[in-house]
């Protein structure tokens, strides 16, 4: 009898909660995702003995935050959250690694992959530095920011001299602080630096970043081939080639060239420029950068 | 000895009665369930997280154990008058309170160990998931035995609130014995701004007063070294025997307060 009554009392709260949901689709309106406490000093003490558990909710939170972003079509501030996210985490946690490395990587990447802000990133890792002086990661981390977002190739080169300096640095980071200096930003460094992100970071995100800057540097090797290819078109026929067709006709090339991701290169009929498509998952690609000495 | 023996077995036995020892099942479930969903969320965390989740779920339930378990150590006997019968027999009151502590103790103990069991069952079945036990990306293994010095000092954690409770229990009724053992409990993890009060005010008394505190209040943060233990950070031998001195001695000034009050305590 009373087994009856709370099975139908509660098949009656289910049902409500589907008409709820059918009546009011979306809910009421809530604003956006709100931080309550922004404060590192205040939530340490908040967090008593479970601070670490704390971090990693924050953690939890500031990757939900940044996938959720990462598909969001409105451009409008956009990963505002992440820095404090990753601040608080960090506070929490001053030996979490990963947020740190995170941040570095997805504050500092442009719309649409990161929050394009990467002195913001500087200012987490320099943080870590603060906590573990020692852990040659973050000074990687640092260096890399200035190198790829900030194409600051000489203080790239002195926070990569000052990471091979600590205990237990790998014999690599003191190569990278001398292509820094001999050859600026040029491809093969780079190839250099996201391989071994890929090899020495965790996580799936940055994994698939690190992978896909490697692809479209392969795409930038591909489209300088493509152009030399386009001036003896030129050179032959005295004129632009208008498509990739004509390119063919000539014997140039055997078929329309993709990019290291199957999608076929742009070429623009009034500028003759090679580019990767809009539709690529390569697009855009980086910004060229320019080498510190000729 | 027989006397405090007998009545912390009994104590143990009451609490089984009461069901306590279901929260080790509660434990095992969380832990279990975590370690599932925990993957597609974490970045690859999943086993920092569930080392920092375990070490903190052991130190919650051990801390409802000890706080709510240990008000009704004294009160109850009172509010029931089975003081009364036990106080008849001869047993000395300081071997009542004593027992009594020893009791819930033994209560902690093994819900520590089940726990602890249960968390070194799902680690170990984390380091078999990603294919061993030491992953380049971690800082420590999975199965890491330095954990159990963490869990340790959640253990004299517990013994100290086990024994503010206890004290409260003697004099004051459960709701308000509850409120001051949470309250210190919670103090116990602030308190090392005490130490550094005289940065912020210059009024000498005033400073004075918050050092004072700070060294007779339990200190509680020290024994926490959760952080340190999942970060593979060394946690010195000397650290732990000094917290494991100064607990033993911090609870036993607490019990003879315990017993002072209670041998004062007039049930008549």
């Amino acid at each position: 009898m009373y087994v009856a009554g709370i099975g139908l009392l509660v098949s009656v709260a289910v049902v409500l909660q589907m008409m709820r949901e059918r009546t009011y689709a979306d809910g009421p309106a809530v604003p956006d995702e709100v931080l309550y406490i922004d404060s590192g000093p205040v939530i340490e003490r908040v967090a008593l003995s479970y601070k670490t558990v704390l971090a990693d909710l924050y953690w939890i939170r500031a990757l939900q935050h940044y996938g959720r972003e990462r598909l969001k079509p409105d451009s409008t501030g956009r990963f505002a959250l992440l820095y404090p996210l990753l601040n608080l985490t960090t506070s929490l946690d001053p030996r979490f690694t990963l947020a740190y490395r995170f941040g570095a990587i997805f504050l500092a990447e442009p719309y649409p992959g990161g929050a394009g802000k990467p002195e913001l990133a500087i200012r987490l890792l320099e943080k870590g530095i603060r906590t573990t002086p020692a852990k040659w990661e973050y000074y990687h981390d640092v260096g890399f920011v200035y190198f790829w977002n900030l194409h600051d190739y000489l203080k790239g080169a002195d926070w990569f001299r000052r990471g091979s300096e600590q205990p237990g640095s790998p014999w690599w980071l003191r190569t990278y602080a001398a292509a820094m200096m001999a050859k600026g930003g040029d491809r093969q460094t780079a190839r250099v630096i996201w391989r071994n992100i890929l090899s020495t970071s965790e996580g799936a995100w940055i994994k698939e970043t690190a992978r896909k800057r490697l692809l479209q540097l392969d795409a930038l090797d591909q489209i300088d081939r493509l152009r030399q290819i386009r001036d003896e078109f030129h050179r032959r026929k005295g004129r632009s080639p208008e498509s990739w067709e004509q390119i063919i006709a000539a014997g140039l090339l055997g078929d329309v060239p993709v990019d290291p991701a199957g999608t076929p290169y742009t070429l623009n009929f009034a500028t003759g420029e090679i580019a990767v498509s809009g539709y690529s998952p390569l697009h855009p690609l980086p910004l060229e950068t320019i080498p510190v000495q000729p | 000895m027989r006397a405090v023996r007998f009545i912390a077995i009994n104590v143990f036995k009451e609490s089984v009665r009461d069901k306590v020892l279901y929260n080790l099942v509660l434990f095992a479930i969380m832990l279990m369930a975590v370690s599932f969903l925990l993957g597609e969320l974490t970045a690859g965390q999943d086993v920092k997280i569930i080392k920092d989740l375990g070490l903190a779920a052991i130190a919650i339930f051990g801390l409802f154990i000890a706080t709510f378990i240990g008000i009704g150590l004294v009160s109850k006997e009172v509010e029931r008058r089975s003081i009364y019968s036990l106080l008849s027999k001869p047993i000395r009151r300081q071997e009542l309170i004593l027992g009594k502590y020893l009791g819930l103790v033994l209560t902690l103990a093994v819900n520590v160990a089940a726990m602890t069991v249960a968390y070194y069952s799902v680690l170990g079945y984390m380091a078999w998931k990603a294919g061993g036990n030491f992953l380049p990306a971690w800082e420590a293994p999975a199965v890491d035995p330095m954990l159990l010095k963490a869990i340790a000092m959640i253990f004299l954690q517990l013994m100290i609130v086990t024994a503010i409770a206890l004290l409260f229990s003697t004099f004051s009724s459960p709701a308000l014995a509850t409120a001051l053992t949470l309250a210190l409990y919670v103090v116990g993890h602030f308190n090392a701004d005490l130490k550094n009060f005289d940065a912020v005010v210059t009024s000498r008394p005033a400073a004075f007063l918050a050092k004072t505190l700070y060294y007779t209040l339990p200190n509680l943060s020290p024994l926490d070294v959760k952080a340190q233990v999942v970060h593979a950070v060394p946690v010195p031998a000397g650290y732990l025997l000094f917290n494991t001195a100064y607990a033993l001695v911090y609870i036993s000034a607490l019990l003879t307060a315990a017993t002072v009050i209670f041998m004062r305590r007039d049930f008549k």
